[in-house]
């Protein structure tokens, strides 16, 4: 193998894999460390910075920085990364004057938002510092897309949402509310004012349907994330006892603990497929089970059951999964059955649709009715014209919008300077030595074998009282610094200085994980069988230094399991291994990486 | 040293042995000896040849004598038995708990300074009484616990840290053990596990005194330019004359070299020492001959590494004494002790 280039950010980068894993590469291990120092301002602040939504986020993220910790390779529980994320937006004190400062005098370039969700929110939060004037229209009457409309109370307080919303909206948006963009040609037009950019923040509105008999023979029968809004706009605030739910993704999840707190008593969700095919996250699951709601597995409807103009059951076939020919998932029926019901709640996904774009425009859209998008700029094929959010290419999640906002953002500060949009700036990195004395480390450096926290829950009689009262507890200071040090600190890199080593093994010899290796040189495949302990994740890198001064062979290090220990470094009697933080430096639009966005009043220290 | 022990999560793919134990499970406490002292490889090296031969840990026996060598048995097989003896003493200890004991496998490791110096009458007795044990020697050219005197097995001229040569000519205890006849000699360097482990293994296989001294330099006195027990002195001038692999009774031997590119040496339980990589006209079952040619390419500056003799035909003390089969704690008290009845009579038989 060649040796590694070390310098490339991107190296450093992959081995902190929460930061790997979440979209907006927030910088997990460095926010944890802060809140375990008490610095739940700086924590706030460090998480805003990539993602945004701290408070929002620490509640509703889909979390894909969790599945990917590295903790879960090693006792099989990922750090609660997300439920530390809410400790420091709770604990935070007022961040208003550390929130960017708006310049006064405007960069005359005007740009439309269509839509509130997250993906538009950021958009603006990243361009109206630079001076741009950023106008959002929105269809409803309140901010926040789905976050308001869909994501329920009890999961996400209102209080919570406004005032994050509000950070973005206090810089100066031009919010108009209840006012829907119903023509895209009116738009560019100049009817609804004149733009230097549009970005198409508006979601995927459509939830799909499920036509089969009976379909459109009661009123009972409901659209999951319209039926959410409705409940979010208090336009319903009941449902019958008896519901079944249809389709076991996050939206179910959501559908269901609603339809218990509004007058559902027997409230079931229903799975074509086996519980390991669920789209919805494991904590979901387990938290509509908490309030009894009932799984079922291997159910695939067939009708709706009506009698004398009243839904009073459903059909289902019951299948069963094999895998057929190319591995594809089968089904075969073995059975029917009828279960009674009194409504129906269709949670069986969604998909964008854009009635109001007309198709003479140059957007185009492709077989599936889906805008063309380019996946590295956002533009659309008309030029200025950015997607981003769930518009681009179907429902995701808040944290993806943000990272497309954080992306488009930096498009149109291309676009608006008459510069190429495939020009992106350049990631960057800081390492710096985290060496205190012989044995000592700036981090908390030995592994704790504490399990992860459980988060405590509201008491399901209180719970239920009304849709408002938030179920998770957040965890309390104990529970915080236990999970704190958890975290194995995957930033404080080991890093390598090949002409120091005198091949002496002891850092070999003491690495917990066995994770080193000093070997002739390979072929990468037939390296990995060749070192001291198994190497079997091919997603993680091989270290490979250069050939070493005294055998010319080679140091490697499996970055699989490494606990970050420092043991290696601290044996090493000549500092060829040294423990360093690396910092990966994110370009925002208007910032070069590492550059830091000039405040209002205050600049953080020491972060 | 270090502040935080080696934490105890382990890599969740570690193969385990026969007994279903990991490596780690060979594993003692947290070295307290330099960073990059080659004991500490010696001692991961004990832990991987252990490990290997599924010895259960509770059935060794590890001694020692003072130096930073002395120290290394703590690192090792927590669970073992162990023994740390005075200065140059552990032989005598060694030979005292092997006739007590004969079922228990016995490990010593000693320095140079340890044997060769103050210890080397209790060396040389161990060797000629043929105690089964495995010896070994962590050779550094210095007293490396006493801040880096030479030693006896420094070379003439190699210089200490801040300059001074050395002027007295060294033991050489491969040599030395050879002219005492001890069956199982062998020579390794700390820095080459690959090597080394075979040979330890090989060693405690072997019934009877097996010599294993090895180069293990000391990072902190010395392993500067000048120094020739170095790392970078030792990879440069050791040179590998046959090394060997031990075959277990039962396995099949997989790899299978030319005519004349190895020999095979039955052990005692049946178990096959194979040596192999023969350098030219090397014979290791021959002690003369190899006395000669281990001695000429000293004198040249070449330190021969890998297995340089074995003689299994020797025997070792327990036949030679013609001692019970069981240990002592075994034999019933009465025939151990027979009464003063049993002493007048034997005493009266040499009247
Ligand atoms: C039930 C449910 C629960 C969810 N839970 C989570 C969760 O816990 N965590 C998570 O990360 N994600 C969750 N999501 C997904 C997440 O909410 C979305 O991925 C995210 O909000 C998408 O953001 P966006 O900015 O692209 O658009 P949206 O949030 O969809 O916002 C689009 C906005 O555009 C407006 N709009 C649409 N068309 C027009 C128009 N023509 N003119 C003006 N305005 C218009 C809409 O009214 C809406 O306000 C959930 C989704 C659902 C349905
Ligand atoms: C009877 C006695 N004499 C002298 C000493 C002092 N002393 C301690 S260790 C040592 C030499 C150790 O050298 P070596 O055996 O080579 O071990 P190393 O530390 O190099 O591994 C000496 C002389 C002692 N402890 N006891
Ligand atoms: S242990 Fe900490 S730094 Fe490592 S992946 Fe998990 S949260 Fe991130
Ligand atoms: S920090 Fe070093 S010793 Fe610790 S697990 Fe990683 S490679 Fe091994
Ligand atoms: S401890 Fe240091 S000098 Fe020794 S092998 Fe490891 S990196 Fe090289
Ligand atoms: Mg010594």
């Amino acid at each position: 193998m060649k040796p590694t280039d070390v310098t490339d950010p991107q190296y450093y980068h992959k081995v902190v894999d929460c930061q790997w894993g979440c979209p907006a590469h927030t910088n997990v291990p460095e926010y944890i460390r802060l809140i375990a120092q008490g610095r739940y301002t700086e924590a706030y602040l460090l998480n805003r910075e990539s993602n945004v939504f701290p408070g929002i986020l620490g509640r509703t993220c889909d979390r894909p920085c969790e599945p990917a910790c590295r903790r879960t390779r090693l006792d099989g529980e990922a750090v609660a990364i997300c439920r530390l994320k809410r400790v420091a937006a709770d604990l935070r004190d007022d961040v208003s004057e550390y929130l960017p400062r708006v310049p006064a005098v405007k960069n005359g370039k005007r740009i439309a938002c269509v839509g509130s969700g997250p993906a538009s929110l950021t958009v603006a939060n990243d361009l109206i510092p630079l001076g741009y004037e950023v106008t959002i229209f929105e269809k409803q009457d309140r901010p926040g897309g789905l976050m308001w409309s869909n994501i329920p109370q009890f999961r996400l307080p209102p209080e919570v949402l406004n005032e994050e919303i509000d950070y973005i909206l206090d810089m100066g948006v031009d919010l108009r509310l209840d006012t829907p963009v119903e023509s895209m040609r009116r738009l560019l037009a100049g009817e609804m004012g004149e733009w230097d950019a549009i970005f198409v923040g508006s979601g995927a509105p459509r939830g799909k349907n499920l036509e089969i008999e009976g379909r459109y023979d009661s009123d009972r029968i409901h659209i999951g994330i319209d039926w959410l809004e409705s409940v979010a706009f208090e336009h319903i605030d009941r449902i019958e006892p008896r519901v079944l739910v249809i389709g076991v993704g996050n939206t179910a999840m959501d559908c269901c603990r609603t339809a218990m707190r509004i007058g559902g008593r027997d409230v079931k969700v229903m799975a074509r497929k086996s519980r390991e095919y669920f789209k919805a996250s494991p904590w979901e699951l387990e938290d509509a089970e908490e309030e009894l709601v009932e799984i079922v597995e291997n159910h695939s409807p067939s009708r709706f059951v009506i009698e004398d103009g009243e839904l009073v059951a459903m059909d289902f076939d019951i299948v069963d999964w094999y895998e057929g020919e190319g591995g594809r998932l089968r089904s075969q029926v073995m059975d029917t059955v009828r279960i009674p019901c009194d409504a129906v709640i269709l949670a069986i996904g969604q998909e964008t649709a854009f009635p109001w774009i007309e198709r003479d425009l140059g957007i185009e859209f492709n077989e599936w009715d889906e805008p063309t998008v380019d996946r590295t700029t956002f533009q659309s094929t008309r030029e200025g014209v950015f997607f981003g959010g769930d518009a681009a290419w179907g429902p995701e999640n808040i944290i993806w919008a943000v990272e497309h906002g954080h992306q488009a953002a930096i498009s149109i500060h291309n676009y608006c300077r008459g510069l190429p949009l495939d020009d992106r700036p350049p990631y960057g990195m800081n390492l710096v030595s985290q060496k205190m004395g012989l044995h000592e480390w700036s981090y908390s450096n030995d592994y704790d074998e504490a399990e992860r926290q459980k988060m405590r829950h509201v008491h399901l009689r209180e719970r239920m009282q009304t849709l408002a009262v938030e179920v998770e507890e957040g965890f309390d200071f104990e529970q915080t610094l236990q999970e704190a040090e958890r975290c194995l600190n995957c930033d404080v890199q080991t890093h390598f200085t090949t002409n120091l080593c005198i091949e002496c093994d002891a850092c070999i010899d003491i690495c917990p994980l066995n994770c080193l290796t000093i070997t002739a040189n390979g072929e990468e495949p037939e390296l990995r069988t060749r070192l001291s302990a198994p190497a079997l994740n091919l997603e993680q890198d091989l270290y490979v230094s250069e050939a070493l001064p005294q055998t010319a062979r080679v140091m490697v290090k499996d970055e699989d399991l490494c606990i970050h220990c420092g043991l290696c470094a601290e044996r090493c009697p000549t500092a060829a291994w040294d423990m360093r933080k690396s910092d990966l430096l994110i370009p925002y639009a208007g910032l070069e990486a590492g550059e830091k966005r000039p405040t209002r009043a205050r600049d953080l220290v020491g972060v | 040293m270090s502040w935080i022990a080696k934490p105890r999560v382990a890599h969740p793919g570690l193969p385990r042995n026969e007994l279903g134990l990991t490596q780690r499970d060979y594993e003692g406490r947290m070295s307290t000896l330099c960073a990059g002292c080659g004991h500490d490889s010696v001692t991961a090296a004990l832990i991987e040849a252990f490990y290997g031969l599924n010895y259960p840990p509770h059935r060794i026996v590890k001694l020692s004598g003072i130096g930073c060598s002395g120290k290394t048995p703590t690192y090792f097989l927590n669970q073992a038995h162990g023994f740390n003896g005075v200065h140059g003493r552990m032989p005598a200890v060694a030979t005292g708990a092997a006739g007590a004991n004969r079922t228990l496998t016995y490990v010593g490791i000693s320095g140079d300074g340890d044997s060769l110096s103050i210890g080397l009458g209790q060396l040389a007795h161990a060797i000629r009484r043929n105690v089964d044990l495995l010896y070994v020697i962590e050779n550094n050219g210095v007293y490396g616990l006493t801040k880096g005197q030479f030693s006896a097995s420094a070379d003439v001229g190699s210089t200490a840290k801040k300059g001074a040569a050395n002027m007295q000519p060294p033991i050489d205890p491969v040599l030395l053990g050879l002219s005492l006849g001890v069956g199982f000699v062998a020579r390794s360097f700390s820095g080459d596990k690959e090597q080394l482990v075979p040979l330890l293994q090989a060693g405690l296989r072997h019934r009877g005194f097996a010599l294993v001294d090895v180069i293990s330099p000391c990072v902190t006195f010395n392993d500067h330019e000048g120094s020739t027990k170095s790392y970078r002195y030792t990879r440069e001038h050791l040179t590998e004359v046959a090394d060997a692999d031990f075959v277990e009774p039962k396995r099949e031997i997989a790899v299978s070299y030319a005519p004349g590119e190895s020999i095979d040496v039955e052990m005692h339980d049946g178990g096959i020492l194979r040596l192999r990589k023969l350098a030219e006209g090397f014979d290791p079952t021959d002690r003369d001959r190899a006395y000669a040619h281990i001695s000429e390419r000293l004198h040249r500056g070449e330190v021969l590494t890998g297995l340089l003799h074995v003689d299994k035909g020797l025997r070792e003390m327990h036949d030679v004494a013609g001692t019970v089969d069981v240990p002592l704690v075994e034999v019933p008290h009465g025939d151990l002790c027979p009464g003063s009845a049993a002493l007048d009579a034997l005493q009266e038989s040499f009247r």
